[in-house]
């Protein structure tokens, strides 16, 4: 009996751990490792956040959902990895220390044939002075980025609301806190969803809302932008996104890094050297991430953090780390196994693999600020990076070691995207894309790096009956219910 | 003619090139019976993306 321990149970890790222990069966072991007690579908965090959904609907309890699974669940979260064991025995394990109420603290090892980090990423305010400490939110900015943190965001955003209607002005400053942000995204439908609130609640005239990004160019979204046909041109997601920001009267500062936050001010350093300063009463600002902090430790007890882990935290798979300079680059750069290139028993998925580079071209202040996007791996490529890397551990305990592992590269995937504008069943819109591959290849698709008869944008209130919809069928393919295995990730 | 977002464009600074939809263009996002065949359009797009990735 072989036993897989799924370090997370987000969109990849969830995706894995739900996946293996079908196919596996009875006869093998599938363990969950997450510290939270709920699944949390994060794209809907953003209506939760704008006071249009609550925590329960975007939550659900794990447990449950994992004893039906037959997946062996513990509240914790995962320390150190011990790949070859201790002095005592060859046997991987990992050391976790439980968070569940009434066994929080206390710590347990657990012994793996195989183990998929899914840890997600670490959301790093700390990195930001006056953002946050280490990775809890600071008192200065709201955050989307989980329910909890969405829920007090709509709170402030009512409180601002209510001081709007009793004639005070109010300044909105939305976007990345920091010069290698992801998630742009998540911050585009945060501002505008704001706005469509602020409209709905008659209170837009006396707002002044403001963009701050890391992006190079508007619609850049740590992927470099993408190229969109319409009306047989093929256009630069700059000339959208620039029109949706000038028509819904929201201005930008971008290729920024934000330095320092304090009460109602922000400090950043541009990419032409220049500084400032940007006051606000309502801020929302996407941290940085990095890997969670797990630790590695070889059989004699000696620290191999560094062999497994890149710098920042992710786990190292099979990519290249050594592509060097933005001209160097290649879509062959980027990962298609997700297995540790040290321990063929330690794969990683979603948010917690180490990206080869950026995708958006790296740019730096002439101080040497690097303001670059980093690499978003959003739901889709998650969850069939999650499935395929379940493929592969559970041909491995079946099969055998050297049994052939699939594939599931981002160079190789197409993404599709909905980016919200605005809830609402008749008056509400979102931007429906698809982007294929996720990682250019401009050696396959010279010019844009995309194929353009896949990769397509538009605005619309059908875009947003499309967020809807997968909304409700992401959450009932989580919860395993009925037909769960036909909703493709 | 709806003038309203061209009024958001300012001349030489950040706005100045940027493109804005015109009512009619406005109107069609929200238009049911037009964003009801967007919808079918749209996810067979997306049904094709996500089958070329899996």
């Amino acid at each position: 009996m072989a036993r897989l321990v799924v370090l997370g149970g987000g969109v990849a890790g969830h995706t894995t751990a739900t996946f293996a222990a079908k196919w596996l069966g009875s006869g093998h072991e599938v363990v969950v490792v997450t510290p939270n007690s709920k699944w949390n579908w994060i794209p809907s965090n953003i209506w939760v956040g704008v006071g249009q959904m609550s925590k329960e609907e975007v939550t659900f309890d794990l447990a449950p959902v994992y004893a039906k699974a037959g997946i062996n669940y513990k509240q914790a979260k995962a320390l150190s990895l011990n790949p070859e064991g201790n002095e005592s025995s060859d046997k991987s394990f990992v050391t976790i220390e439980y968070t569940e109420a009434g066994k929080a603290g206390q710590t347990e090892t657990i012994e793996y044939d195989y183990l998929v980090n899914a840890t997600g990423p670490k959301l790093n305010f700390g990195a930001t002075p006056g953002l946050g400490e280490g990775s809890e939110l600071g008192e200065h900015t709201v955050s989307v980025c989980t329910a909890d943190h969405a829920v007090h965001a709509a709170s402030k955003l009512k409180e601002s609301i209510e001081k709007m209607k009793n004639g005070e002005r109010q300044k909105f400053l939305i976007g990345t806190g920091h010069g290698m942000c992801t998630c742009q995204g998540a911050a585009f439908e945060y501002i505008f969803n704001i706005e469509h609130e602020l409209n709905k609640a008659g209170v837009r005239d006396m707002a002044d809302m403001q963009w701050i990004s890391n992006e190079s160019f508007l619609g850049d979204f740590g992927m470099g932008g993408l190229h969109i046909k319409s009306m047989d041109y093929t256009v630069s997601s700059k000339i959208f996104a620039e029109s949706l920001f000038v028509e819904r009267n929201v201005k930008w500062l971008i290729g920024a890094h934000v330095s320092k936050v304090e009460a109602g001010s922000i400090d950043y350093e541009l990419l032409d050297g220049s500084t400032g300063k940007e006051t606000f009463d309502f801020a929302m600002l996407i941290p940085p991430f990095a890997g969670v902090g797990l630790k590695a430790f070889a059989k004699d007890g000696s620290d191999i953090t560094d062999t497994v882990f890149a710098p920042n935290g992710f786990m190292k798979v099979d990519a290249n780390y050594a592509a060097g300079a933005y001209e160097n680059w290649k879509a062959s750069d980027w990962p298609s196994t997700y297995q540790n290139p040290t321990y063929s028993n330690l794969f990683a998925a979603g948010i917690a693999f180490a990206p080869p580079h950026p995708i958006s071209k790296p740019m730096a202040a002439p101080s040497g600020t690097p303001i670059t996007p980093t690499p978003p791996r959003t739901g889709m490529p998650s969850g069939i990076i999650g499935k395929a890397v379940a493929y592969s551990v559970c041909d491995l305990i079946t099969k055998g070691e050297n049994a052939h592992l699939h594939e599931a590269s981002m160079a190789d995937m197409g993404a599709a995207c909905v980016a919200s504008t605005g809830k609402g069943v008749f008056d509400g819109t979102a931007a429906a894309m698809t982007v294929y591959p996720v990682v250019p290849d401009f050696d396959k698709y010279p010019g844009t790096g995309r194929d353009t008869d896949h990769t397509f944008g538009e605005i619309g209130l059908a875009g947003h009956w499309i967020k809807h919809i997968l909304h409700f069928l992401f959450i009932w393919k989580a919860k395993l219910k009925f037909g769960w295995t036909m909703i493709p990730e | 003619m709806a003038l309203k977002d061209e009024k958001n464009i300012e001349a030489y600074g950040q706005t100045y090139n940027a493109m804005t939809p015109g009512s009619f263009a406005k109107s069609m996002r929200t238009c049911k019976i037009w964003q009801f065949f967007r919808f079918i359009a749209i996810n067979i797009k997306m049904i094709v993306v996500v089958g070329k990735s899996h």
